[in-house]
């Protein structure tokens, strides 16, 4: 009968059992009671079925390089004799349970002090104390209980980048705190019919608000005058330079009319206009906690490596490995610098690097490239090329990257640039009127239109607006790394679509069986024959023929020939396992010509295992609609043209594809692209569109698992997701039609305030009217455009 | 009406108060992490009587 494994929810059958429970393989098995000994099962009642498949034990060399202490300084934040600090980034964190599990680590081993989990951002701060528990057993401990920390070449880096910016809530908390006091200690002035009712307590009130506005002038509002003075150190009139003026004068002409006794000052329309834009930024800029998109090569490659010198194992920090030097890679370890084979049985999965499908068997003498993943056993190497020199990591240091993305500036500046001039041409020529008319009202005319006709609107506006449509894209789990990435998709005309892992899915591959049909004998005597194997592709037929309920038969003697396949007598018969060279040199005729697992019975061909790319759900009715809206497409692939006839029939006929490509290729098609003036985004997964992410205009990484590694982008896509890419983008892309209605209102307001400054007759009252009104309206429509487009992009998809 | 004056100021400084308590509360990390002591909270009191019981062992 088919149970879930009580511990991950793994679909398994009955054989391994605790009682009443069943779970899915030892590892399971082995977590469950380690947690059930420390009376810690209320990790299975807070949520169902949480765990992480842990599948197998984890090797136990695996950390040994978190012996050595040059690595662990890099780890370990903090550390006196009997406590050290130390944080990591745990990917798995997906529930209740793993944060309950995670911070009563402390009742599994007592060396384990306070553990305190960040669910946002997958982060485990842990306090211990090393003599009690090394950092190794630390980390073995939370890779067995299925949480495994991402340790990486760069170390901690990644901690430095994500601070909170606690600057900009101490800016928004001072500037709320003066607006609101400056707010309620203007209204007397507001509410008093004659002056004379107040005496005294008028000057009180003012000089207090004075008062108050200075925090909210010389911090609050600092990071506008910053702005608009490094742009026009650039010559550059950014939209800042435009509010820090009308702030600066609102600010002027109001300790102008304090000191002189004539009014009250606009000081709280300016406290409120400043609190209202450093919100709109905060909300523009509140970014995803979990993601990174700055990844390169430091978060891909391994902290510590093994040397061998002298025939011992030694523990070394990646970044101090040398050329000539012996590394030691084990099963599943990555091949972390270019560097020379020395022992048989290399079998490197570089799909991640390149984009091809299957392993590769490499012979002794070759070279091999960092960032393939070794699949057979261990292997020695020598290194060629130290990791910063190797191939893969070169491409980050391409002159062709070191441009900057998204120069063009935002189309919300050169508004801001028109808004600028039609307003100097304003003030002007109403200082030109009552200079003929009454020279007096020249001063008071000229500031009230700078007052009153803000830019802040247009900021708002923007701000808010891109904050809502970030925030509705990542509920479609398509996450932008920040706003000008939508103004950027506005302006693409072609998208360069990745196959292998972007319009395929990484996880599955689907195995089709071509040959005679196998009887049940046979296909149970294959299946018990590749159990005995660690070939990846041995165990892909292991899978293929698990699902069949097969009985599993003795294996009477097995021979693994390195790169060529199994030979193996079971019940009674003879099973050839192996490339097509391999049956052929023991006499067998072939009769197919393709590349698979080919299989033979008692020296009689059966068949072959084709492996065949799984393509991601609704590609081709997603392609089809971003042709109708007037996209090209185009696809480099790093993998062989086999799939082009399923390509032609996914895409269409007219779009252009490249096989075979290596990253750099992929790179100089994006340039060659964008030198015939195509705004290009490129969809891909792997380090082997790093270059092309990183070039072309829009970079979207596709990822099934967001925490995964992904390279540098300016967006990442959940791979389910693809078939939704063209909602996305028109989603994106509305962006500017919401901007452009909320600036034509917000033009109304002005043109109301322009009536009055005009006129010389802006009051303090009608400013600071004004001035929430539009603030507030243009905050809730952004909010209900952004919402209703999303709505229609619910429906549809 | 001059008793406004030391209300006014009297109000500010309450208001200068909870200034004070938000800074402090964002600066010992309190706005870091929305999410995860909303989830903590639910297992309060089983962790309550496990410590009890350890310590009556």
């Amino acid at each position: 009968m088919q149970q879930h494994c009580y511990h991950c929810g793994t679909t398994c059958d009955e054989s391994i059992k605790v009682e009443d429970k069943f779970f899915c393989c030892d590892g399971c098995k082995m977590v469950f009671q380690l947690l059930d000994e420390n009376g810690m099962c209320q990790y299975y009642d807070l949520s169902e079925m949480p765990g992480m498949s842990a599948k197998g034990v984890f090797a136990s060399e695996k950390y040994n390089y978190l012996d050595s202490v040059a690595i662990q300084d890099q780890l370990i934040q903090f550390k006196l004799a009997d406590q050290a600090h130390v944080v990591f980034y745990l990917p798995q964190i997906h529930c209740v349970s793993c944060v309950w599990l995670l911070e009563n680590l402390h009742k599994i081993n007592p060396g384990i002090i306070h553990s305190q989990t960040h669910f946002e951002k997958k982060e485990i701060k842990i306090v211990y104390n090393p003599s009690k528990i090394s950092l190794k057993e630390l980390v073995q401990l939370l890779a067995f209980v299925g949480y495994e920390p991402m340790i990486h070449l760069g170390g901690n880096d990644w901690l430095k980048k994500k601070k909170v910016n606690k600057k900009q809530l101490f800016k928004i908390g001072i500037a709320g705190f003066c607006f609101s006091n400056i707010m309620m200690l203007s209204f007397p002035e507001y509410l008093s019919t004659s002056v004379g009712d107040l005496g005294n307590l008028r000057h009180f009130f003012v000089y207090l608000n004075l008062l108050l506005s200075l925090p909210v002038l010389l911090y609050s509002a600092s990071g506008f005058f910053v702005s608009a003075y490094t742009g026009l150190r650039q010559r550059w009139l950014n939209i800042d330079a435009p509010i820090a003026l009308a702030i600066m004068v609102t600010f002027g002409r109001s300790v102008y009319e304090i000191l002189t006794h004539t009014g009250a000052g606009y000081l709280d329309s300016m406290s409120g206009i400043v609190f209202f834009m450093l919100v709109g930024r905060w909300f523009q800029d509140k970014s995803y906690d979990s993601f990174s998109f700055d990844r390169d090569y430091t978060s891909f490659f391994p902290l510590g490596v093994t040397v061998l010198q002298d025939n011992k194992e030694i523990n070394k920090p990646l970044a101090a490995i040398e050329k000539g030097e012996r590394l030691l890679i084990r099963s599943n370890e990555m091949v972390a610098a270019d560097a020379i084979l020395l022992t048989d049985g290399a079998l490197i999965d570089y799909s991640f690097v390149t984009g091809e499908n299957a392993p590769i068997e490499v012979l002794k003498g070759a070279t091999v490239f960092a960032g393939g993943i070794q699949k057979g056993r261990a292997i020695q190497v020598e290194v060629v090329k130290p990791v910063g020199q190797s191939y893969i990591t070169e491409l980050w240091n391409s002159p062709l990257l070191n441009t900057e993305k998204n120069i063009d500036k935002s189309f919300v500046h050169p508004w801001s640039q028109y808004f600028t001039y039609v307003l100097f041409g304003i003030a002007f020529f109403s200082g030109l009127y009552w200079w003929l008319v009454n020279p007096l009202k020249i001063l008071p005319a000229v500031t009230s239109v700078l007052i009153v006709a803000c830019p802040c609107s247009l900021l708002l506006t923007v701000t808010f607006t891109y904050g809502n449509i970030l925030r509705y894209l990542g509920k479609f789990k398509l996450y932008c790394k920040n706003s000008s990435v939508l103004e950027a998709i506005e302006k693409i005309d072609t998208i360069v679509f990745d196959k292998t892992g972007t319009l395929t899915n990484h996880e599955y591959t689907h195995l089709e069986f071509e040959g005679d049909k196998l009887t049940m004998d046979e296909k149970s005597a294959i299946y018990s024959v590749t159990r005995e194997s660690l070939h990846p592709l041995s165990q892909l037929i292991t899978n293929y023929f698990g699902k069949q309920q097969l009985q599993v038969r003795k294996v009477d003697s097995i021979e693994n020939i390195i790169g060529k396949g199994t030979l193996a007598a079971c019940d009674g018969k003879e099973i050839l396992i192996g490339s097509s060279a391999f049956l052929k040199a023991n006499g067998i005729a072939v009769q197919m010509e393709t590349a698979g697992v080919f299989i033979a019975v008692d020296k009689e061909f059966k068949g072959v295992f084709k492996i065949n790319h799984v393509y991601r759900e609704g590609v081709k009715e997603m392609v089809a609609r971003l042709k109708l809206d007037g996209y090209q497409i185009h696809l480099l692939s790093g993998d062989h043209p086999t799939e082009k006839a399923n390509l032609i029939h996914l895409l269409g006929e007219d779009t252009p594809m490249l096989f075979e490509q290596d990253p750099n290729d992929k790179l100089s098609y994006i340039q060659k692209l964008q030198s015939s003036g195509h705004k290009v985004m490129m969809v891909g997964d792997g380090l082997n569109d790093a270059g092309a992410l990183k070039k072309c205009d829009v970079g979207i990484a596709v990822t099934d698992q967001t925490h995964l590694f992904t390279p540098a982008s300016d967006a990442i896509l959940e791979g389910a997701m693809i078939q939704s890419l063209d909602k996305l983008l028109i989603y994106a892309k509305k962006g500017k039609n919401i901007i452009v209605i909320l600036f034509i209102l917000s033009i109304l307001y002005n043109l109301v305030g322009m009536y009055f400054a005009t006129r010389a007759q802006l009051s303090p009252m009608v400013a600071a009217i004004l001035m929430p009104i539009s603030s507030i309206s243009i905050v809730s429509l952004s909010a209900l455009l952004s919402y209703s487009f999303s709505a229609s992009l619910k429906r549809k998809s | 009406m001059s008793v406004l004056i030391i209300l006014i100021i009297v109000s500010v400084f309450v208001a200068g108060g909870f200034l004070i308590a938000f800074l402090w509360s964002v600066k010992s990390g309190q706005m870091d992490d929305d999410y995860t002591p909303s989830v903590r909270m639910l297992f309060d009191d089983e962790l309550k009587s496990n410590k009890a019981a350890s310590v009556k062992k």
